[in-house]
């Protein structure tokens, strides 16, 4: 059941993300560009989606778990440190480039377009890299701690 | 004026809002999409994959739902070549990994959850991506 629900929230998901005009880089870009002639509407987008799901977020907790698993899954960390920041900062420069972000670029893959595909394949590695390093670090934590 | 472009952006973001709130109703779970995929690729213990694919193969019959209904909806006018997508890539990549999320997990889910941690991701990410554009389009250096 909770694959089939992912499918129907993914399948909204890309929906809502191709209508609102996130899966095309120069609307994208159009909408970070400040200083040129700025598109203000994908601010709608976000805010819309805002309007929706803050309240409806909130209810959901009102509950003490979530109608199809035992549990919420939501992040446990509450410091904002210099990873988050510049993690952040990272890919936001990676947006500004490309004008594509994870969702738009994983649900334009469907349109064919070589371009979009080296672009997922690269986002990989990045994680990849990034996980490798994770991983290392744990590795040396690990050794030092003598165990 | 309510010209078509304002109607889809809220509209989309309503579907975007509605499938963030229902995911996490029902499954318990944040939709974020680079949490989504980068799990999908590199955490292999758990048995987590199943929900984690049909939710990434969703984005994709999302956008060719769309795109049959209205072909100009999934335009793709790309902005960078090949060298640019490559390295925008891995930016990315690396960088949603290192701060824990993206556009929908910490700027829609995230907020919705009122988390200071995606309050602070989503303004430094929206900000570092301003100035990226302003620099490659205005500074002169790029152009």
């Amino acid at each position: 059941m909770r694959p089939l629900v992912a499918l129907g929230c993914g399948t909204l998901f890309g929906a809502g993300l191709t209508l609102s005009g996130m899966t095309d880089p120069a609307r994208v870009l159009g909408f970070l560009d400040v200083l040129g002639s700025w598109d203000p509407t994908l601010a709608f987008v976000m805010a819309a989606a805002l309007a929706l799901s803050l309240p409806a977020v909130q209810w959901v907790r009102r509950h003490p778990r979530p109608l199809l698993d035992s549990q919420y899954f939501v992040p446990e960390q509450t410091r904002i440190d210099a990873k988050l920041l510049l993690g952040a900062v990272l890919f936001g420069v990676g947006w500004g480039i490309a004008g594509l972000c994870p969702g738009p670029a994983l649900a334009s893959l469907a349109a064919g377009v070589p371009e979009v595909l080296l672009f997922v394949v690269a986002m990989a590695v990045g994680m990849a890299l990034r996980h490798l390093q994770e991983r290392r670090s744990a590795d040396a934590r690990d050794a030092g701690s003598g165990s | 004026m309510l010209d078509f472009g304002l109607l889809s952006a809220v509209f989309g973001g309503l579907m975007i809002g509605a499938a963030a709130a229902l995911f996490f109703w029902l499954n318990g779970r944040i939709a974020g999409i680079s949490g989504i995929f980068g799990d999908l690729l590199f955490d292999r213990r758990s048995g987590h994959w199943p929900w984690r694919l049909t939710f990434l193969a969703g984005l994709l019959l999302g956008y060719l739902a769309i795109r049959a209904w209205r072909p100009e909806l999934g335009e793709i006018n790309l902005q960078s070549g090949p060298v640019g997508m490559i390295v925008a890539g891995l930016l990315v990549g690396y960088g949603t990994r290192m701060g824990n999320g993206c556009t929908s997990g910490h700027g829609i889910c995230g907020i919705a959850r009122l988390s200071p941690r995606s309050f602070a991701a989503t303004g430094t990410f929206m900000l570092a991506a301003i100035l990226t554009v302003a620099l490659l389009r205005h500074s002169g250096v790029f152009a």
